[in-house]
């Protein structure tokens, strides 16, 4: 064992697996730490939706046990997660963060939470989200927001900001989050967290409650670009459940991430993104990024991909014409929230679910369904749905282009450093704006991750650089992401997150 | 509360001597897969409630569609038998409205893209003419599932004090039928509707793909009907330019005789209002069984928008055409084909085919000639006591036989052990009920019972003397050549025999003696 921080919620995921597996601590420990910081914190950042204190133990507790007997565990058994609320967890609360799922016990598990409970990691508890993943800043969250770590009164990106505040408070080494337009990877960079977006089909969607079903996408979230790497290896792979799963190995992310290297790797700068409406110092610190990627021996070009300017018009189209779809099925028929209509002597079935909707159903769910039951209508599906499914054509031809040039592509992740809470809940168009660099990949299906690019000069808050890779090539992230965090952690003088101001004077070393 | 008719209707001989019949029928059938058309779950009729769900097929959140191939499989198969083309890509689509027993708000189905289109199946009516249905697709889905209306006196939803939904019939394949509109029917619409309704049953039950129990909702009929003005016959091309008038969809027609009295009653109150001046409302209707007619549904109109789009959860079907053709290899001869076949193979006049069919002993005979039996033995055996005692019990033959263990082989044994004398016709009926009271084989019940010709001619010939000694003026007729005479000699000859005896052989020993 190397060097474990006496604070075990301040180690990596990865050295976090090495002590367990040289048994110098045990999950017992590294779970009820994590409990203590959440007891400590959690009140100050509400990452949480739903913490499970006693499962976690009985499966840290259970894990200890099999390591004890001998047994071969996996790489990260023992080492605690949080999952994010849009994954089904038999026996815990799922609520996506809305009141229309208050009180809903999943019945079953999906995929992924089955695969994370195989491999043996305790899940610690559910985190926030913006209600159906309907977001990018957990304003919309039907529980209240979640709150950025580096500034309480920021917002720690949408709609995984539960995930993200959780990893960026030490509330657990490792989150899952769902990608949709940016939901893992722009949250990611507002909190100086690691997030990536698998290659659709690359991570099974059954368990997880769909938005847009041709654009979800789960993915790992973490600290560093190995932990993710670690996350993605358990999550990842096929799964008859899922008919758009890929049938094939999981990319050699792990292997990739470990060698971090980029010598003779093509890196593109994406024209299209990162001109006007973005911050000078995110515009900076990626720039900062790129040339770094050059000394380490990438040689970079700029690419252009002109159909990315229409991206964010054609997924405003087709998420919600989907969504529209797959939230049909909550009308208080058979679980989840039941709300009577008022006045209404004896109503109808009919007369129930439009009340039940009507309450359970936050503002930004509501517009979205109104635009896709109208963008599907007939008589506008051609203009809207149809004509988006061709810009959508377009820009995987734009990413097919650029990738006859480049292996991997690269910009920011997102356009401005971490607002606050309430700067845009009234704007959905600037709110919406907040993924203009990220929603390409998911129209694609292409992979894509952010990782820290450093602190903004104007405010100090934290800038990520996205990394996009072609279909299936998850591994070619993980070999950029590692070899330029390593690079810019050297900078730094170490991780950037030890620069975020402490918790409300909690001691860090508290409850450990 | 029964419907009580309100509508006005018309003569129908007047109504087809004003109005020209046009129809659209649309066949849902489930098809007997072992498990659902996007899950595991199992689709045995009858369950328990709510006892055959999971989280796809119940709509919970974050479940997802995986396609039954075998469910792919037998809508091609369908298709094909159908002369249908089948599609090279197709996609399944959500058609999106929201009802109680719907669990996602939204049915999988398929849309402008279906597995099967372009076809036609000829069917026979009963003058033995034959009226070609154009398909015009053959697309798969799933079911709902079921909603019970408790209280009320309908059992449907209004006045109902609370309703009850089971999903067992959630999920399970369905394969809607399509067909074109059928034109040049005349008169004879109602009888079209319902030969091509049990012709496609027929097809259906051959393919081995469905239980096609219209009683349980197996294969259910919806009814398009719409009239335009009579101007000639009814394939003139005159009458063929007419444009065709408004339509009534009858929903869940469930038996076959219903598909003809449906089709009957909206071509008369069609006519009523047409006739009157009238337009014909575009709805559904409710058929009526008892009192048979049809009452308003609900109203077709521009706001019924179904914002069909590709479901996104599945990938598309793309059959190779190698494993098209295996498939089209595996077609049975198309019934009606084989009808025929069989029926010259058998020898029977168009009569005794319809009566074979009717009593539903087709397959029972083709077994029992299979197993040596004379056509006519097996037919004469099958259609008599066997059927006589099944009709009673209410029961199909084929169902009957195989309760009490009664097989083909049985009739082909009972055949052969009169086709080598050991018993003669009446013996061979008491030998049938012993077997049908379950004592045995043929055989077994011959030698059970001592039931054996006797084969001593001595025996006969001593009785056939005695006979003629005491039946003088008898046997003075046959030897004036009234052979017909011969019938009350023999008559007493097997009376003298117990009935051990060959009758024919103590026929020609009486004409020897006497001519």
């Amino acid at each position: 064992m190397t060097d474990l921080p006496t604070d075990l919620t301040r180690a990596t995921a990865a050295a976090l697996a090495d002590a367990l597996a040289t048994k110098a601590v045990s999950s017992v420990e590294v779970t009820q730490a994590h409990l203590d910081r959440i007891a400590a914190v959690d009140g100050q950042v509400h990452a949480y939706l739903h913490v499970d204190a006693e499962g976690a133990l009985a499966q840290a507790r259970a894990i200890d046990e099999r390591r004890g007997a001998g047994e071969s565990l996996s790489a990260l058994a023992g080492v605690p997660i949080a999952v994010k609320d849009v994954m089904t967890t038999k026996g815990l609360p799922t609520t996506c963060g809305s009141k229309i799922l208050e009180g809903w016990i999943p019945p079953y598990d999906a995929t992924v939470v089955t695969k994370l409970r195989e491999a043996g990691l305790p899940i610690i508890g559910k985190t926030n989200m913006d209600e159906f993943a309907m977001g990018s800043s957990t304003e919309h969250s039907a529980y209240g927001p979640s709150r950025n770590p580096w500034d309480l009164e920021r917002i720690p990106g949408g709609s995984g900001g539960g995930s993200s505040s959780v990893l960026a408070s030490f509330q657990a080494p490792l989150a899952t989050g769902t990608d949709t337009g940016g939901s893992i990877r722009q949250p990611a960079a507002v909190t100086a967290t690691v997030g990536t977006k698998p290659t659709y089909g690359g991570v099974s969607r059954y368990g997880l409650v769909a938005l847009a079903s041709s654009l979800d996408q789960a993915g790992p979230c973490g600290r560093t670009v190995l932990d993710t790497a670690l996350l993605h290896a358990v999550m990842g792979g096929h799964d008859p459940m899922d008919s758009t799963s890929i049938d094939a190995p999981v990319p050699p992310v792990v292997e990739a991430a470990r060698a971090a290297d980029v010598r003779g790797m093509r890196v593109g700068v994406v024209k299209e993104l990162g001109g006007k409406g973005y911050q000078p110092g995110v515009r900076a610190r990626f720039d900062e990024s790129v040339a770094l990627l050059e000394e380490l021996g990438a040689e970079v070009v700029e690419v252009s991909c002109p159909n990315f300017d229409y991206a964010l018009a054609a997924y405003y189209l087709i998420l919600p014409s989907e969504a529209s779809s797959n939230l049909a099925k909550f009308d208080a028929m058979r679980y989840g929230l039941r709300v009577l209509p008022d006045g209404v002597d004896d109503p109808s079935a009919e007369q129930v679910m439009a009340a039940t909707r009507d309450a359970g159903f936050g503002p930004e769910v509501k517009r979205r369904i109104i635009l896709g039951t109208y963008a599907l209508s007939s008589g506008y599906y051609d203009a809207y749905y149809g004509s988006a499914q061709k810009v959508r054509a377009l820009i995987a031809q734009d990413f097919a282009n650029a990738y006859e040039q480049v292996d991997v592509l690269v910009s920011p992740t997102a356009p401005t450093t971490a607002f606050k809470l309430g700067d845009k809940l009234e704007d959905p168009m600037a709110m919406y704006l907040n993924d203009i660099a990220t929603i390409p990949a998911n129209l694609a299906g292409v992979p894509g991750m952010s990782i820290p690019s450093g602190l903004a000069d104007e405010d100090g808050l934290p800038a990520g650089i996205q990394i996009l890779a072609p279909a299936t090539k998850d591994e070619r992230l993980y070999s950029v992401g590692a070899a330029l965090e390593a690079a810019l952690v050297d900078r730094w003088g170490g991780p950037i997150l030890d620069r975020a101001p402490e918790l409300g004077g909690v001691a860090a070393a508290k409850g450990a | 509360m029964t419907a009580v008719a309100t509508d006005a209707v018309m003569d129908y001989d007047e109504a087809m001597a004003k109005f020209d019949p046009v129809m659209g029928l649309e066949v849902h059938v489930e098809l007997h897969t072992a498990t659902k058309m996007f899950c595991g779950c199992p689709t045995g009729f009858g369950a328990e409630p709510n006892s055959q769900v999971c989280p796809v097929c119940l709509g919970l959140p974050g479940a997802l569609p995986v396609v039954n191939e075998k469910a792919v499989e037998s809508a091609m198969r369908i298709g094909l038998a159908l002369n249908c083309e089948i599609a090279e890509w197709c996609r399944f689509a959500r058609k999106n409205y929201f009802y109680p027993d719907m669990p996602k708000n939204f049915q999988t189905s398929q849309y402008d893209e279906p597995i099967a289109y372009g076809g036609y199946l000829d069917v026979e009516l009963e003058d033995g003419s034959i009226y070609r249905v154009e398909i015009e697709r053959a697309h798969m889905e799933e079911d709902t599932g079921k909603s019970l209306h408790i209280g009320g006196a309908t059992g449907r939803i209004h006045g109902a004090d609370h309703s009850l939904v089971d999903y067992n019939r959630a999920g399970i394949p369905l394969i809607e039928i399509v067909t074109k509109p059928m034109v040049g029917a005349g008169e004879r619409a109602p009888e079209v509707a319902k030969a091509y309704v049990s012709a496609l049953r027929d097809l259906l039950r051959a393919l081995d793909v469905s239980d096609v129990k219209m009683e349980q909702g197996s294969m259910r009929c919806d009814a398009n009907v719409s009239l335009r003005p009579k101007v000639g016959d009814p394939l003139s091309s005159e009458q063929l330019a007419v444009p065709l008038g408004t339509r009534t969809e009858t929903k869940n027609v469930n038996s076959l005789r219903s598909v003809e009295r449906a089709v009957r009653y909206e071509i008369s109150r069609h006519a009523a209002i047409l006739d009157a001046g009238g337009s014909v409302l575009q709805e559904t209707r409710h058929w009526h069984e008892d009192t048979g007619i049809t009452t308003s549904g609900r109203v077709k109109s521009d706001a019924e928008d179904y914002r069909y789009f590709p479901e996104p959860d599945l990938v598309p079907v793309a059959p190779t055409r190698e494993m098209v053709e295996a498939l089209r290899a595996t077609l049975p001869e198309p019934p009606g084909q084989r009808r025929k076949r069989l029926q010259s193979d058998w020898g029977y006049s168009d009569l005794e085919m319809r009566d074979v069919m009717n009593a539903g002993a087709v397959e029972l005979i083709e077994e029992t000639v299979a197993a040596g039996a004379s056509a006519g033995a097996a037919k004469k055996w099958w259609l008599g006591e066997p059927s006589r005692r099944a009709n009673a019990e209410g029961q199909d033959i084929v169902t009957y036989a195989a309760a009490l263990g009664f097989t083909p082989a049985h009739v082909a044994e009972l055949d052969a052990l009169v086709t080598s004398g050991r018993l003669n016709d009446s013996m061979a009926r008491q030998v049938l009920d012993g077997v049908l009271a379950g004592e045995g084989t043929p055989t077994a019940v011959a030698d059970a019972r001592g039931l054996e010709l006797v084969k001593d001619d001595g025996a006969l010939e001593a009785a056939v003397d005695k006979v003629i000694e005491t039946n003088p003026d008898v046997a003075a007729k046959i030897r004036d050549g009234k052979v017909q005479a011969a019938g009350a000699l023999i008559g007493q000859v097997m009376k003298e025999m117990k009935g051990q005896a060959d009758a024919g052989k103590a026929r020609e020993l009486i004409l020897a003696k006497l001519q």
